[in-house]
């Protein structure tokens, strides 16, 4: 049965399924939604979590983190200056190995105050060894929720999961969308770590560089293998739910000549562009990178490529850009867009590809018409 | 008459200085503490007293945790663990630092929430474990690393703050007491919701005095009236026997500030103000316990 919720109800919906022994967050717009509904499903009892309303976001993370080590499955949800005041505990949830889950409204970063959509928030925290995975729907946001526990506690990966979700364009837009019962879909959570006084032992002592060096190889390890239990999980989720989701979702690819590459709400924006763009004779095709970590192979061989990014790297560029030309070669035309919630449609996105500059970076807005 | 377990959960070969008056304090809370605890300790000296991976020196389990997020790691540890149905102590074991200065949002937060944990601060009034930096617990005149000629500022009064949160019990100790130290842990334990003990850590290398002498250290503090061992229990505040005694004859504030080497070039203006301080500080506890204000 179809509901129609925002992005934000629907992450909520997925919590409840995915039913955390503990939730510990902090409100900041857009996010905030989403630990309201939370703290209305336990305070009706609909989720029998624990819910701490804790004072700060580094506090959120600090949290989750001394919950799950204990065993307890935990969510969290942050957006923009949140996610970079939490930064340091980002980082230590990784590094202790704990399956936090934790939904990110992806939100520009101050000054400016900045309330709408960007990814550099969520792009800065790349390098942390989270899990990372941009939605483009409000069915997505829900289901990629429910997928990233069973992801982050499989045994292979044990790696906290981010799900993104632009602000407002998914955090309060609605749709129609079928809330999935969770029923066994997330196996309970065996922590092989968990902390345990009749197992006394230190967490996280002073570490000397020859094992600090094997430790972070191990994250390293476990983050490829991620990769083959988020396709097993996605078949597994197809397979129980009729949804099929891949690393990247590709539209119209086979005999692209030219193919756009972007994230989250702006993939499926471009997928409208495709179909303008076929229209006119152009064969054009489009790629939405769903999990930028572990980042996906994608073919792009022969074909130009047009890449959009809601985030910038500054002394760099594009950092979705900058990714594929690393892991492929390609000389993508670099387009900056979207930053601070700027409104980018697909009659825009076919511009871009009508005036492709291979090799080059172009800001939408700023540089004038491509 | 106390027992004190033989059970050691501090065992030998940790990295303390010699004459370390946190590591002595642990030893004693742990003793109270018993088997099922698990300690939660955000940077400080004991991050590294504790020995290096894989191999530790505390026969209990410890979260090492980042520097401001103690309060708060304690605070879904000790939820977890209530939720799972499970009685483990929560302990989180504190410098000064990671407490009145970079923990204090943490600490107040856990404590406001009702967190079902005990909070301890081991303080030696500095940041001991970088080498000695002043931090809001350094007392006034105190010479540290960043304040080389001495502390121009008091030092905070971090047991006023945490009263302000009312918890069901708090309290100051010493490691040169140790039972009283010890039943002061037993009793934090007995009670449901945030708790508080505040212990003067005497420290030879920061302080400037003789290893042996830790123990004296710390009597002198509370002898000279410049640490005051008292209880907060449901709000009701009994001074403890060593520091009632100091209050009717104590010993000279200098016996103490000139046996430290961090004190050398003190002013009388900044020993006056100290011993004022130290005077008001007993007037007020002491209405306090009489019920008076």
């Amino acid at each position: 049965m179809l509901t129609v919720a925002t992005g934000n109800k629907a992450v909520a919906a997925a919590v409840k399924e995915a039913a955390p022994a503990v939730v510990a967050a902090y409100p900041i717009t857009p996010q905030t939604e989403i630990v309201e509904q939370i703290a209305e499903y336990v305070s009706s009892g609909e989720l029998r979590s624990q819910y701490i309303p804790v004072e700060s976001e580094h506090s959120a993370m600090a949290a989750c983190i001394g919950a799950s080590v204990t065993g307890a499955r935990t969510f969290t949800a942050t957006s923009s200056q949140g996610l970079q005041y939490m930064h340091e505990m980002v980082n230590w949830a990784a590094g202790a190995r704990l399956p936090i889950v934790m939904a990110n409204v992806n939100r520009a970063l101050g000054p400016g105050w900045n309330i709408w959509a960007e990814h550099t928030d969520a792009i800065q925290e790349r390098d942390s060894g989270w899990l990372q995975v941009y939605v483009g729907s409000v069915q997505e946001a829900f289901d990629a929720v429910l997928m990233a526990f069973a992801i982050a506690e499989d045994e292979r990966v044990l790696l906290p999961v981010m799900v993104n979700l632009d602000g407002f364009l998914l955090s309060h837009t609605m749709q129609p969308f079928e809330v999935a019962r969770a029923g066994d879909f997330i196996p309970p959570l065996h922590l092989p770590h968990a902390i345990d006084p009749a197992a006394p032992g230190g967490y996280g002592t002073l570490t000397g560089p020859e094992d600090y060096f094997k430790l972070r190889w191990d994250i390293e390890r476990s983050m490829r293998d991620s990769a083959g239990v988020i396709r097993e999980t996605q078949e597994r989720f197809a397979r129980t739910f009729g949804r099929k989701y891949g690393m990247a979702e590709e539209y119209r690819c086979e005999d692209a000549e030219v193919i756009v590459v972007a994230m989250g709400t702006l993939g499926r924006e471009a997928e409208v562009a495709v179909d303008l763009l076929r229209g006119e004779g152009i064969r054009a095709g489009s790629m939405r990178v769903r999990w930028f970590r572990p980042f996906p192979r994608l073919d792009l061989s022969g074909r130009d490529v047009v890449v959009i990014d809601r985030d910038y790297s500054f002394g760099f560029g594009g950092v979705l850009a900058g990714s594929l030309a690393a892991a492929g070669g390609a000389r993508p035309f670099s387009v900056i867009a979207g930053l601070g919630g700027q409104e980018v449609t697909y009659e825009d996105i076919a511009g871009f590809v009508r005036e492709r500059r291979p090799g080059e970076e172009f800001w939408f807005g700023v540089n004038g018409d491509v | 008459m106390t027992e004190i377990p033989r059970e050691e959960y501090i065992l030998k070969c940790t990295s303390a200085c010699a004459g370390c008056g946190g590591t002595l304090s642990l030893r004693y809370v742990l003793k109270a503490a018993g088997r099922d605890t698990i300690l939660v300790v955000p940077a400080c000296c004991t991050s590294v007293i504790q020995g290096t991976y894989p191999n530790t020196a505390f026969n209990i389990p410890v979260y090492n945790v980042a520097f401001a997020s103690a309060a708060a790691c304690a605070s879904g540890m000790s939820t977890a663990l209530r939720a799972a149905g499970k009685k483990t102590h929560v302990i989180v074991y504190a410098g000064d630092g990671g407490t009145v200065d970079i923990g204090i949002q943490a600490l107040s937060g856990a404590f406001e929430r009702g967190t079902d944990f005990l909070y301890i601060c081991y303080d030696n009034e500095a940041y001991g474990n970088t080498g000695m930096q002043r931090s809001g617990a350094t007392p006034l005149g105190a010479r540290t690393t960043t304040t080389p000629a001495g502390k121009t500022q008091p030092k905070k009064d971090l047991d006023a703050i945490v009263a302000a949160h009312k918890p069901p019990y708090m309290a100051t100790a010493c490691p040169a007491y140790p039972k009283d130290l010890f039943q002061k842990v037993e009793k934090a334990l007995s009670y449901r919701g945030p708790t508080f003990i505040h212990i003067l850590s005497p420290c030879p290398p920061g302080w400037r005095f003789s290893t042996e002498k830790t123990v004296e250290m710390g009597k002198l503090a509370v002898r000279t009236g410049m640490w005051v061992l008292y209880e907060r229990e449901q709000g009701k505040v009994t001074i403890n026997g060593p520091s009632k005694a100091a209050m009717v004859k104590p010993l000279p504030a200098e016996e103490y500030l000139r046996a430290q080497g961090r004190f050398g070039g003190i002013s009388a203006e900044a020993v006056s103000r100290m011993k004022d301080d130290a005077a008001a500080l007993a007037q007020r506890l002491q209405k306090e316990e009489k019920g008076i204000c």
